[in-house]
């Protein structure tokens, strides 16, 4: 069970929590210029990282507000918390094999 | 050459105390080249090299695996086998893999335990009723054996099902596939060890492959942990780590790894002889022939490569079995762990080429691998000797995500991702 510190209630357990999947993927800003695979790489391809990865959640069990996370995804430790439009963090990339 | 394993075989050693019987496979050290090397020693790795030694001759491959033969989902999921899937792309695939698994023993000379017990998936409302109906019709349509049950039916089937109208999962029905069952997962992964150690293939354990080398778009070899291996062709089937594979390959997969849960009770007498999925509030549970219930729960809503899953995900499956199964009450579990499952967006694998030239991955299985190995080490080994999809995978490729000719099976694959 994560503890997920939520920017404006404080700490609350995972339950409380939806997922949003990865974070800082943009819509494009002209989908009629996209190619098909450049319209599949933003629907579906992602970075699905063993190691830090940046991630949406809504605490929707609380202040059912949007936020970023940057979690560890071996050790499951949450590295930083910050603002939806905030750009990420910079942090140490644990290398896994 | 290996002695086949027969009733003699196990008198002869018998007569010995068992002290003399020779090693399933070897270990060799990796040499410096391959045609073909399979990242991955699970079960659908391991398939694949044994389908690319006896189906296409070609037996100078190795399977290269991180850690030990089938300590990934291999040993780590329920065990069950079924081919009821509703659209004709699936249900062409596993029922080809359901086919393999009623040879699969005689085929490797190894008892695979492969129990055709029969897979019961239950319907709790009406709309899982109509869903059930609509994809027992497609089953049969595509020649699956699949019947539906009445709760009446369901009783009689599976008594242990708690069926009081005032239950909190009441059961409308269910759909039946009788050639359906389990199958011992580790033998699974050891037959298929053995058979293509047989014919000549290397099986290298402990050795993490580290990188690519790729040059003007096509393959080189792998590196690995002992040290750099040429190979021709390179098959990647490392079902929770593809997304970290393919980012040494260079491009991204439409996956995302998460845990999926599993438990074993303490071994108790024969109480079940079926296997009972119910997708809807994630329990599914079997019996070994141990003893032990075997327990099926669900995925962890986010990303993770932890194999252990997250608590609440197992107290609702628990909850859930105890609302089923009453009697299951005061069981005590016995272990619990996770496998980090690559989920992809429509629940369906992809078997492909990739961008790179003659690097293959077989991936995205999600939540249902297990029941599909033998298939997909078939139709994977002949991707692989041919260059081209085999027709069973050729929906499968990557392109399916820009065509969008996606095969959702979210309902049949019973985890809801």
């Amino acid at each position: 069970m994560l503890l997920i510190d939520c920017p404006h209630c404080g700490p609350r357990a995972e339950l409380e929590f939806s997922y949003g999947h990865e974070a800082h993927i943009e819509r494009p800003k002209d989908p009629d210029a996209l190619s098909d695979s450049d319209w599949a790489a933003y629907l579906f391809l992602r970075e699905n990282p063993k190691g830090v990865i940046l991630e949406r959640w809504v605490h929707s069990h609380g202040c059912r507000r949007w936020f970023n996370v940057a979690r560890d995804t071996v050790s499951y430790e949450i590295l930083a918390v910050y603002p939806m439009g905030a750009e990420p963090p910079k942090l140490e990339q644990a290398r896994y094999v | 050459m290996q002695a086949r394993y027969s009733f003699f075989s196990l008198a002869r050693n018998a007569l010995g105390y068992h002290e003399n019987w020779p090693e399933a496979w070897r270990s060799p050290e990796p040499r410096g080249s391959y045609d073909v090397v399979v990242v991955g020693g699970g079960g659908h790795g391991l398939a694949t090299a044994y389908y690319l030694a006896k189906e296409h001759g070609i037996t100078n491959v190795a399977v290269i695996e991180r850690g030990w033969l089938g300590g990934g989902n291999t040993g780590r999921n329920t065990t069950i086998v079924r081919s009821n899937y509703l659209w004709d792309e699936s249900a062409a695939l596993y029922e080809h893999a359901l086919k393999l698994w009623e040879g699969l023993s005689q085929d490797l000379n190894y008892n695979v335990m492969f129990s055709q017990r029969g897979v019961l998936n239950l319907a709790h409302n009406q709309h899982d009723l109509r869903e059930l109906q609509r994809r027992i019709r497609s089953n049969r349509l595509n020649g699956i054996d699949s019947e539906f049950l009445d709760a009446a039916g369901v009783k009689a089937f599976c008594p242990v099902i708690d069926l009081r109208s005032d239950g909190r999962y009441p059961v409308l029905g269910a759909s039946l596939q009788r050639r359906g069952g389990t199958a011992r997962h580790d033998a699974v992964a050891w037959g298929y060890a053995r058979a293509a150690d047989a014919r000549g293939v290397h099986i290298v354990q402990n050795c993490p492959v580290t990188g690519f080398r790729i040059s003007n778009g096509r393959i080189q070899g792998v590196e690995t942990a002992k040290g750099y291996i040429e190979a021709k062709k390179v098959a990647v089937v490392t079902a929770g780590h593809s997304s970290v594979m393919a980012n040494m390959a260079g491009f991204r997969l439409p996956v995302h790894s998460v845990p999926l849960q599993a438990l074993v009770s303490e071994p108790v007498k024969p109480v079940i002889d079926c296997v009972v999925m119910s997708g809807a509030v994630h329990a599914y549970v079997s019996q070994s022939d141990k003893g032990e219930l075997v327990i099926g729960a669900g995925v962890d809503k986010y990303v993770g490569y932890g194999q252990r899953g997250s608590l609440p995900v197992t107290e609702e499956t628990l909850a859930a079995v105890c609302e089923l199964f009453p009697l299951f009450r005061r069981m005590r579990m016995l272990r619990q762990w996770g496998g980090i499952v690559d989920v992809c967006p429509d629940a369906s694998p992809i078997i492909s080429k990739t961008p790179v030239q003659g690097l293959y991955f077989n991936c995205g299985w999600g939540t249902g691998g297990f029941k599909a190995t033998p298939g997909s080490g078939w139709v994977f080994a002949d991707t692989i000797a041919n260059d081209n999809p085999h027709p069973l995978a050729a929906p499968y490729t990557l392109e399916r995500f820009t065509t969008g000719y996606l095969i959702d099976e979210h309902g049949a694959a019973a985890v809801a991702h």
